[in-house]
Formats: C-alpha cells, sequence, structure tokens
C-alpha cells in the first residue's frame, strides 16, 4: 500500500482509452464499475473532444457480483458491436474487474464477432498509463499489421501520438512538414487518427518514426521485427535533436537530409542580447522521460541555462534518465511521488522549474516560475493556436513558453535600477502577468529604511518557507538589511549560498562581510 | 403567505410510471463526493483505500488541483495487499500511523471504501475500530464506502453522513437538525433565517469542526437539504429522531416551503414567519426572473446525476416556466422526494438508472432545448448542437436558499444565453 496525493499517471487501462480515443473505427469494452467512466470527461473536457471516447463500459455493481457479471460482460460486448459496428474492437478489464477474473478476452473470443477482438491484459496494481497505452497500441499492431508490398515512394509511419498527449496534435503536424521537406509522405499516423484497416498497412512504409516512446516503442520493436521496418531514435524536440533528427531520417531513407531554416528563430532569441539575462539560469526538469531528456539539452546548449537536477515520473525510463543525470553532473530523481518532487525542488530552490503541470502548482506555492514541458495534461495543454513542441516551430514555442514565465531582460535591469521604486518591489511581480498590482505598504517590511527586525531571533524567512532549528547561523540585522536589497528573485539563491558558506566555514553569524564574501565565492 | 408560483398540479408525478433501464451508467462514483465533503469538514482525513483509478478519479473531479497539500488521498492497494488480507490491515496502519504524524491538524479520518476494497472485503471497519483505539481521543476514525458498485455521485455524500450518525452523542433536547454539506455562507444563511423564526436550537450535520458537539435523540427532528441523503435518513430515524418531509431548498418556493416545514413543526406564527422571509423571497423572485427571460418556454432533460433532478425539474418547470421532457436520476426514493413529485405536473417522463445510448437516442429525438448531463457527455452534445448545462456544478456551487436562487437559475440561463449570443458566420 502506498499512500499517493496527486499521481502523474491514471492506471493503464486510461492509457488503452488514449490510444482507443486517438483511433477511429475500433471500440473498447471494458469491463468496469460505473465510477470508471469518469475517463470520459478527461478526453471531453481536458483536450475538448467533440465525440465520446469509443468506449463502452459493463458498469457492473455490487449486486450483480454474486450473479453473473460475465453475461454483463457479454451483453455489453454485443450491443455495442451493434450499435458501432467498429472495424475492430479491444476488450479488457479495470482494476476492480480484474479481481474478479471474469476473463473479458476469453469470453469475447467465444461470441464469434465478425470482427477482430483484441484481448488486453493490463496488470492494474503493477502499471500506468503509459504502459497501457505502449502494450494496447502493440497489441492492436500484433493482431492487425502484416508484411504488405512496400510503396514506391517512401513514405514513413509516425507512431506514438495519442489521445491527451502533450501536444500530440502539433507534433504531427510538424514532424510531417519536416518528412515533407524531405520527399517524404506519411503512410500512416498511430494511433492518433488511424483506423484498424490503416493498421494493417503499416508495413508499406519504409521506416518508423517513433515520436514518443513511452507510449509506441512496444509497436516500433515488434515491427522492426516482424515487418523489417527500421525506427529513429532521435525525438526531435529542440534544434539540435531536430537536425540530429533529419540526419538520421537521411540515413534510413537514403535521400539527403534537408532542412529549411528560414522560419527558425530560436537560435537567434537566445543569441540577443536580451537573452543574456537567461545565461547559468539554473533549472530543475522533471516530466516523462522524453520531454525530460529533450528538455534538459535545450536548457542546457539552447538556452544556456544550468541544469541543477532532473528526474522523470516514468520508471520504464529511469535507466536512461540516470545516465542524462550522470552526463548533467545532477542526481536523477525516479519517483512518481509529488511529494518527493516537491521536496527535491525546496532543497535545490531552482531559479525556474521545467515541469509538468504538478510542478506549476509547487512553483507557485514556492514562488518558483514554472514551464510546462510534458503531460499529465490540463486543459491549458491544448491551445486553440498552433503550438508543437517537435521541429522547427517547436523550438520558437519553447523559447517563448520557456522565457515567458521570467522577468524579461530588460525589465530584470530595470528592477535593479529602480529597486526601491513603488512599482518594481518583491512583492509586484513580473508586469506581463495577470494580476492586481500590490502596492507597497508604507513603512511595510520592505520599505527603504524602516526595516528593523522586530525580533532577532525570529527565524528569517526563505523561499523553503522551512524554520531554522536552534544553533544554526544566524543573521545579523544589517545582514539581514542588505539581504532584502538584493532582488527577490535571486535573494533566496543569495540566503543559501550565504548560509552554506557561513556553515562550511563554522561561521555562527552573519553580517555584511560574510554576505559579500559568499557572493565572491560564487561569483560565476 | 402569498403564492407567486402556479397553484400544486391536481396530479403530480408521485404516482406516474418510473421508466427503468439497466445498462451503461454514466455517473460517477460515490468517492467524488469527497472533493466538497473535505472543504466542509476542515479538520477532517479522506483516506480512499483503493486504487490508482481512485486517486485519478480525485484528481480529474476536482478539475484543477489545490494548492498544497489536499485532505484528501488514496492509500493504492499493490499486488502484495491482494494476495493477503492479514497484511492489507497492517500496511493500512502504517500508512495511517505516517499520515497522522505529519499531519497534527487532523481530528477525523474517514477510511472511504471502493471497489477494489469491497471486491477483496477488505474490513475497514475493523481497521477504523482499531485505529480509534490507537489514536483516541485526538483523533476519530470512521469507516463508509464511496465504492462505484455500491454508490452513485452524492451517494457518497450520504453513505459519510449516515457513518458518523450511530457516534452521535444522545440527547433528548428538542432540536432541529439540518442535515447536508452545505457551503458555510448557504449554510450560516439558513440558521439566520431559522433565528429569525425564533429557531435557535439547531445542529449541523456535518458540523464544521471535529469539536462542535452534534447530538441526536427521540426529540430531535430532521430537515434534509439535500435530496440524496436517504441512508442518513434511515441512520437518523434509527436513532429515533423524526424527519420532516418537505420540497428541497431550492428556488424562492422549494425554500418557503421547507422553511415552512420547520415552522409548522416548532409553532412559528405566519407573522413571525413572513418577517423573517418576506425581503429574501421577494429578492430571490427577482432574481430568478432575470433568468426567466431566457428559460421560459424552454424544454429541458435530465440526464440522471446527483439525485437532485426531481427538484430542480420542479424549480424550472414552476418558477423558470420550462417544460420538462425527461428527468433521469439515478435512485428515486419516495420517502424522500415525494413532496417534490407532489409539486412537479404531469408529463415528464421519469427515469431511473440508465441505459446511456438509449437514453442519448431519445434526447437526440427529442432536441431539447437544455440538456442536463455529466461531464463526459456534455461537449459531444454541444457538438451536435444541442446546449447542455454539466450536472456536477449544481453539487459544487453554493444554490441552496433564497439568496442563491438567482444564482441557481442563472447557472440554466448562462448556456441558453450563451448559444444566442454567440455569432461565428460572416457578417451579412
Amino acid at each position: 500500500m502506498k499512500l499517493s496525493v496527486w499521481t502523474y499517471e491514471g492506471p493503464p487501462h486510461v492509457g488503452a482509452m488514449r490510444v482507443a480515443t486517438a483511433m477511429t473505427g475500433l471500440h473498447y469494452v471494458l469491463h468496469a464499475p460505473q465510477g470508471d467512466t469518469y475517463a470520459d470527461l478527461l478526453f471531453t473536457m481536458i483536450e475538448r473532444r467533440n465525440h465520446r471516447p469509443p468506449v463502452t463500459y459493463t458498469t457492473f455493481q455490487a449486486r450483480d457480483l454474486g450473479s453473473d457479471t460475465a453475461n454483463l460482460f457479454k451483453t455489453a460486448c454485443q450491443d455495442a458491436y451493434e450499435r458501432f459496428k467498429p472495424q475492430a474492437m479491444i476488450v479488457g478489464a479495470s482494476c476492480t474487474a480484474e479481481l474478479i477474473q471474469d476473463d473479458p478476452g476469453g469470453m469475447a473470443e467465444t461470441m464469434g464477432l465478425p470482427v477482430p477482438v483484441i484481448a488486453l491484459e493490463l496488470p492494474s496494481y503493477q502499471r500506468k498509463e503509459n504502459f497501457g497505452a505502449d502494450e494496447t497500441f502493440f497489441q492492436i499492431v500484433r493482431a492487425l499489421a502484416r508484411p504488405v508490398e512496400k510503396s514506391a515512394t517512401v513514405t514513413a509511419n509516425l507512431i506514438g501520438p495519442t489521445a491527451l498527449g502533450f501536444r500530440h496534435r502539433d507534433d504531427i503536424t510538424e514532424v510531417t512538414a519536416l518528412l515533407e521537406e524531405m520527399g517524404i509522405s506519411v503512410n500512416v499516423c498511430a494511433p492518433y487518427g488511424a483506423s484498424p484497416e490503416d493498421i494493417t498497412r503499416m508495413g508499406a512504409a519504409h521506416f518508423n518514426v517513433l515520436m514518443y516512446p513511452e507510449t509506441g516503442e512496444a509497436a516500433c520493436r515488434w515491427m522492426e521485427r516482424e515487418l523489417g521496418l527500421p525506427f529513429t531514435r532521435t525525438v526531435p524536440i529542440g534544434v539540435g535533436a531536430t537536425r540530429d533528427f533529419i540526419r538520421e531520417v537521411s540515413e534510413l531513407s537514403g535521400l539527403p537530409a534537408k532542412l529549411d531554416e528560414a522560419r527558425l528563430r530560436l537560435p537567434w532569441y537566445s543569441a540577443s542580447v536580451d537573452s543574456t539575462y537567461l545565461t547559468g539560469k539554473r533549472v530543475f526538469v522533471f516530466g516523462d522521460g522524453t520531454h525530460v531528456a529533450a528538455a534538459a539539452r535545450i536548457a542546457r546548449d539552447e538556452m544556456g541555462f544550468e541544469v541543477v537536477g532532473l528526474g522523470c515520473y516514468n520508471r520504464e525510463m529511469a535507466r536512461p534518465i540516470r545516465a542524462l543525470a550522470k552526463e548533467y553532473g545532477v542526481e536523477a530523481l525516479i519517483s512518481d511521488d509529488y511529494l518527493d518532487v516537491e521536496a527535491r525542488i525546496e532543497e535545490l530552490a531552482p531559479e525556474m522549474i521545467l515541469g509538468t503541470q504538478m510542478e506549476r502548482h509547487i512553483g507557485k506555492r514556492l514562488g518558483i516560475p514554472c514551464a510546462v514541458i510534458s503531460a499529465p495534461v490540463h486543459v491549458q495543454d491544448f491551445p486553440a493556436r498552433y503550438s508543437p513542441q517537435m521541429g522547427l516551430e517547436g523550438a520558437n514555442v519553447i523559447f517563448d513558453t520557456w522565457v515567458h514565465p521570467l522577468v524579461m531582460g530588460l525589465e530584470e535591469h530595470l528592477l535593479h535600477m529602480f529597486r526601491e521604486d513603488f512599482e518594481f518591489h518583491d512583492a509586484a511581480g513580473a508586469s506581463h502577468h495577470g494580476g492586481a498590482h500590490v502596492p507597497r505598504e508604507a513603512g511595510g517590511p520592505s520599505a527603504p529604511h524602516a526595516e528593523i527586525p522586530q525580533d532577532f531571533d525570529a527565524p528569517p524567512e526563505d523561499i523553503s518557507g522551512q524554520k531554522k532549528a536552534p544553533g544554526e547561523v544566524i543573521w545579523l540585522a544589517d545582514a539581514e538589511r542588505e539581504l532584502k536589497k538584493i532582488p527577490f528573485f535571486v535573494r533566496g539563491k543569495a540566503r543559501r549560498n550565504t548560509e552554506l558558506f557561513a556553515s562550511e566555514r563554522g561561521m555562527q553569524e552573519i553580517g555584511i562581510d560574510t554576505l559579500y564574501e559568499a557572493k565572491a565565492h560564487y561569483a560565476r | 403567505m402569498t403564492r407567486h408560483t402556479p397553484p400544486p398540479p391536481t396530479t403530480g408525478c408521485r404516482n406516474a410510471p418510473v421508466l427503468k433501464q439497466r445498462g451503461q451508467h454514466e455517473v460517477f462514483c460515490g468517492l467524488t463526493g469527497i472533493i466538497w465533503l473535505h472543504r466542509k469538514m476542515q479538520d477532517a482525513f479522506f483516506l480512499v483505500v483503493g486504487s490508482r483509478t481512485c486517486a485519478h478519479l480525485l484528481q480529474s473531479a476536482a478539475g484543477v488541483m489545490i494548492f498544497a497539500e489536499p485532505r484528501f488521498g488514496t492509500a493504492i492497494l499493490e499486488e502484495t495487499d491482494l494476495a493477503g488480507l492479514a497484511d492489507a490491515q497492517d500496511e493500512l496502519e502504517r500508512e495511517v500511523d505516517r499520515l497522522l504524524s505529519r499531519r497534527s491538524d487532523i481530528r477525523q479520518l474517514f477510511l472511504v471504501g471502493s471497489c477494489p476494497s469491497e471486491v477483496i472485503k477488505l474490513d475497514l471497519a475493523r481497521a477504523a475500530e482499531r485505529l480509534t483505539m490507537k489514536y483516541a481521543p485526538r483523533v476519530r476514525v470512521l469507516n463508509y464506502s464511496g465504492s462505484g458498485i455500491e454508490t452513485t455521485f452524492t451517494e457518497g455524500e450520504d453513505a459519510c453522513l449516515a457513518s458518523m450518525v450511530p457516534t452521535l452523542p444522545e440527547t433528548d433536547k428538542r432540536q432541529l437538525m439540518l442535515v447536508g454539506a452545505l457551503p458555510d455562507v448557504v449554510e450560516d444563511q439558513a440558521l439566520d433565517l431559522l433565528a429569525q423564526m425564533g429557531i435557535e436550537d439547531v445542529t449541523v450535520l456535518p458540523a464544521r469542526h471535529a469539536d462542535t458537539e452534534v447530538t441526536v435523540g427521540p426529540n430531535t427532528v430532521f430537515a434534509l437539504t439535500q435530496p440524496f441523503l436517504g441512508g442518513t435518513h434511515a441512520a437518523l430515524e434509527r436513532r429515533g429522531a423524526r424527519h420532516l418531509p418537505a420540497p428541497f431548498p431550492f428556488g424562492e418556493e422549494g425554500t418557503t416551503a421547507w422553511l415552512q416545514a420547520v415552522a409548522r413543526e416548532f409553532g412559528v406564527d405566519q407573522a413571525r414567519f413572513g418577517a423573517a422571509t418576506d425581503a429574501p423571497r421577494a429578492r430571490a423572485r427577482k432574481a430568478v426572473a432575470k433568468a426567466t427571460e431566457t428559460l421560459n418556454g424552454k424544454s429541458v432533460f435530465f440526464f440522471p446525476d446527483s439525485q437532485m433532478e426531481i427538484p430542480l425539474a420542479r424549480f424550472l418547470t414552476r418558477e423558470c416556466g420550462m417544460q420538462a421532457i425527461e428527468v433521469g436520476t439515478p435512485f428515486l426514493h419516495r420517502a424522500v422526494v415525494g413532496p417534490e413529485l407532489d409539486l412537479l405536473a404531469e408529463g415528464p417522463q421519469l427515469a431511473e438508472g440508465q441505459d446511456v445510448d438509449l437514453q442519448l437516442d431519445r434526447c437526440r429525438a427529442a432536441q431539447p432545448d437544455l440538456t442536463v448531463c455529466g461531464l463526459g457527455l456534455a461537449n459531444p452534445l454541444e457538438a451536435e448542437g444541442l446546449t447542455t448545462k454539466w450536472a456536477i456544478e449544481l453539487v459544487f456551487t453554493p444554490v441552496h436558499f433564497y439568496e442563491q436562487a438567482g444564482d441557481l437559475a442563472g447557472l440554466f440561463s448562462r448556456p441558453v444565453r450563451r448559444r444566442e449570443a454567440l455569432k461565428l458566420g460572416a457578417a451579412t
């Protein structure tokens, strides 16, 4: 038993739903109690889909348990076939139905439905949503895809995009355009937009583009083995990764690499002087393994940030993420416990978080800006505008998205200049963000010359909100006042560095000198 | 009392035929109630013993996540827990120990059963007993089931409140008990109205804090503020309390009828009743009239969701001039909604339970002006051209009593006004 407050991933049958909902002509019969129908709203509300997910739930009740839940399943299966007339069906159990062991797959097989019925075994008490999607898509491909004649021109399949995916809708458009530029057309994009009939002709492609390893890797490996389809290993998120991807596609297809960079703006925006202030910003990166690996590279190599910590919530990616962390000289955090992630962020006190909607909440609580780079998704992650993560436009979108939560370059200089000004004080926040103006209180805690701490023994507030244990380093009043003069967005770091500096030297008190000695020590 | 709504129908719906179908239900399970119950009881923690699905449901139903650590969580069952049951009791105790040591502010802990915990017959009552002995008097540990195999959406609140009833201290005091988790602001309004009528001995279940004493006994009469509290109703009767049947306090008419039932019981005279209610009644009528401009003459179709459908259909048909085509409800507790059925004029199809596909067929055929349904159906129906009101908001939003009557009507009129307001074609 494990106590969970918020979860990064849903149960595996939600992963299966992401595949079913992304596809057309497929129907999912899920042996599940009524409460499990909540999952429909993920698609209709968060993703704003205009159709119900193609899922029939048996919605068995307690009183059915003693009698005949198996019959309920068969009736639901038959009714679903007759009503929706799908080209193929997938059947399976949710966590509760797994316990009553009705064997939906076996039952459906005996029903003699005139379409392929694919049984799913998704261990609800061991695995999670990404596994569910990956496994479901793999089972569909394994059941339906057969060797077929290759297309006359070079074509590729796009593998992995699902319903409820982080920017999958727009990534498909972007990657399709990248391939088109090289003269490669898309044979099938799946699961997103594919029908079971499309799955049968996947073998006509010359290679697979694995867009999201989380949801498409098992199918790609099977197709490599059984259909002779090699697949790409580079996920084209970021400028460098997109260039690597083009080279990889060229190698797989035998076509010359081509990439029209006319619309690419990230490199110049990053080089322009307004971006100087981004240099060495300490960022913490957390999300699914694929997006974290891509974001870490962009953060360090394309934005000039310092990656102070990284990790992922999907254990399936633990190995590559640990290796990546080693390369960045940090320790990887592999955890799906929101409280662990929060604790790590508090400990590292980064200047920015690149995370999920969960980290956005952590950031709000701790006062750290956050840009969202990965699922789990929120209604905000389905913007009306074109907003991919992949390819050149993806890189442009990422630049804007990551810079937005930060105080702008010029604004940062203004803050230095006017830091005692009534409009540019700590609580005012970045000017381009919403929220009412917070006037500085006259004679309030941050007013100049009025900052005499009322109680010298009071523990200093810092961004972690942790109280200092007695016996730790004490801030003298003048140093505390000096610290307040440092702009708020670097003050937390200054406080931490100074305390670390002092405690490493066995100092009991921090004075103004200590503060500046520490500053010199940590200068970069 | 002056009557501003039509006289009660000669034949209400009390004996109208009810359509009962058994197919796919498209409703939440009882765990969902935790979302509003934990806001109401500020020193309570709700620990669901269930699966990852339960945790995911709570997170998704909460819509936007709540900052910091919420006062609910899920003890997720794993393979090892399913293997041996004795083990699961120890595991649960360990998780509770950890939780309570971190959260010293928690005074009540609800162990909430789920579908998987019910199927493996995890004995949460025993766990609650053991934990109560361990943590009394600091923390009281109770248990109830919010599982989807036993409870539908708002029945979770019913099960939660019912679980508290046997633990309430006995009293002989003559008192009124209000039953139902209302937002504090609404509850205060209700208490204020009752005080103005001279009814001071009022207790509320659930109380906002664990140390507020709520008592019950043979001289307690209770009034339900929500129509889905059938189980709590039965539990209170077992404790000797007596129910005051009444329409529910939705809209001006419902609120007045509800208050009158109380007034009659406590011998409040008409003058005093009028002094307390005339002004807010007038305000409520005025506020509802605004929305009625939009809703008058329009048709409405209810999918089953919260058991509030029958009172709401009564409100919309009698105060807002709407016509009900179908009123679906997960359960029809006649003892509880009888007075509502008397007020609802014959005509609409009443339906209990659900076969969602067949009901969608009926809804599409009827083409109602407004469809009240769950979140899974709302956008798909909007995309088909139907105007919808998603039902969960009716549970999350303050809608009871006079001052919220206008807000309640507004929840229904806004989607209709919006559809009329949007003009996306080219200018002609």
